[in-house]
């Protein structure tokens, strides 16, 4: 998009994050555009929560966010692959032990 | 919440609670009694019922014209769901206007088979936006008065009356904060936003000094606790009004004062009668184009449903 006056003519991208009722944790649910962080958060009220999702949102600039590249896939995860004793279910749990 | 139910709930057990659709709608009127209560006139109930229901009706109708107008796309929804919250209060509304005045007319029948002569809305709702920032200061207005007017509906004698004002409240809060940010937003902003959010703001003012001024039904339902009477709002609708304005570096709305010498429809020897010019039926031309578009399907394919 082109400057005018020094005027960006587009807002920058917000990720939305939005926690359910029954959930404790807050989901990624998609993202928008806003002036700032407090449009932004208008904005998520108005596009994800019209149908009585949410009871709290979080809203994080995109340009904030560090991820890890396709190129770092096989050195990032690969290892973990062969990996099955680092799942609980892989131990017989005692009697003795209830909440795993 | 006990450790164990704490991840109970991290599992989607329960197909009915998926949290994309939301869980846990209620109906905000559920257990109301309809009966209207003893010692209060019908007529007046109906008529007062129509005024709030057509102001909600009309403002919705203007703000779906946004639609597919708006600067944002998120704006364009922020507007769409205002509108549908207001399109909500005029249902119930209309409904309740419609049972109490007996006459076997419902919702569909008020806001599609009505002339504009017995619309009741005032002119502030039927407006024309010339740009956004008439939007946001008309909506403004429109938002900070009504929800004075339906923090106190809620004390209503009438149960069902209450129950809507009640459930507007939290709607309402919520329009007024979108505009008032907005307004802030733009007086604040640019010279050329400013400008053009004073003209909003200027624009507005002679339009309040209705809203304020009551009519004949709503002073005497006011006397029987059914009512709100709108000149007693006058100083919070002023005071919010002057707060948005000073954040927002203009100068608030001038509001007309009220008219002197009291109840005056009546009186014909002259002057403009005080009040209810709107809520009389009296509109202007937009409202034409207004019903054109509102009542143009189900009055030339009647009772047609989809």
């Amino acid at each position: 998009m082109s400057d005018h006056d020094g005027i960006k003519h587009e807002w920058p991208l917000f990720e939305v994050f939005v926690r359910a009722k029954r959930g404790l944790n807050h989901v990624h649910v998609g993202s928008l555009r806003a002036a700032d962080h407090e449009m932004a958060l208008h904005h998520a009220r108005d596009l994800y929560t019209r149908r009585n999702e949410g009871v709290s949102i979080w809203v994080v600039r995109s340009d904030d966010v560090v991820s890890s590249g396709p190129g770092d896939k096989d050195a990032f995860f690969a290892p973990s692959g062969d990996k099955a004793y680092r799942h609980p279910t892989y131990y017989a749990i005692p009697d003795s032990v209830p909440h795993i | 919440m006990s450790f164990d139910a704490a991840y109970e709930a991290l599992t989607d057990h329960d197909d009915d609670a998926r949290w994309a659709y939301g869980t846990g709608f209620a109906d905000p009127l559920a257990g109301v009694p309809t009966t209207v209560p003893a010692n209060i006139d019908r007529g007046d109930l109906a008529a007062y019922c129509m005024m709030l229901g057509d102001d909600a009706l009309i403002m919705s109708h203007r703000l779906q014209q946004w639609v597919t107008r708006a600067p944002e796309l998120e704006d364009e929804l922020a507007i769409a769901n205002i509108g549908l919250d207001l399109l909500g209060q005029a249902r119930l509304l209309l409904t309740r206007a419609g049972e109490v005045e007996g006459a076997g007319r419902d919702e569909d029948a008020l806001a599609y088979l009505r002339e504009p002569r017995e619309f009741r809305h005032v002119p502030l709702a039927e407006r024309a936006d010339a740009d956004f920032a008439h939007l946001t200061a008309r909506l403004l207005v429109f938002a900070t008065w009504r929800l004075a007017l339906f923090d106190r509906l809620a004390a209503s004698r009438d149960p069902m009356l209450a129950a809507i004002a009640a459930k507007g409240v939290k709607e309402l809060t919520y329009h007024r904060e979108y505009a008032a940010q907005w307004v802030v937003r733009l007086g604040d902003g640019t010279d050329l936003s400013h400008e053009r959010m004073r003209a909003a703001m200027a624009a507005v003012g002679p339009l309040i000094g209705e809203l304020l001024d009551p009519h004949e039904i709503e002073r005497r339902l006011a006397v029987a606790g059914v009512a709100v009477d709108p000149a007693t709002v006058r100083g919070e609708v002023e005071e919010v009004l002057a707060e948005v304005a000073r954040a927002a570096t203009l100068r608030p709305p001038v509001i007309p004062p009220p008219p002197t010498g009291g109840p005056a429809a009546d009186d014909v020897s002259g002057a403009e009668p005080a009040g209810g010019r709107g809520r009389d039926g009296v509109h202007g031309e937009a409202l034409t184009e207004i019903l054109g578009e509102l009542q143009g399907l189900a009055r030339s394919l009647p009772g047609s449903v989809w």
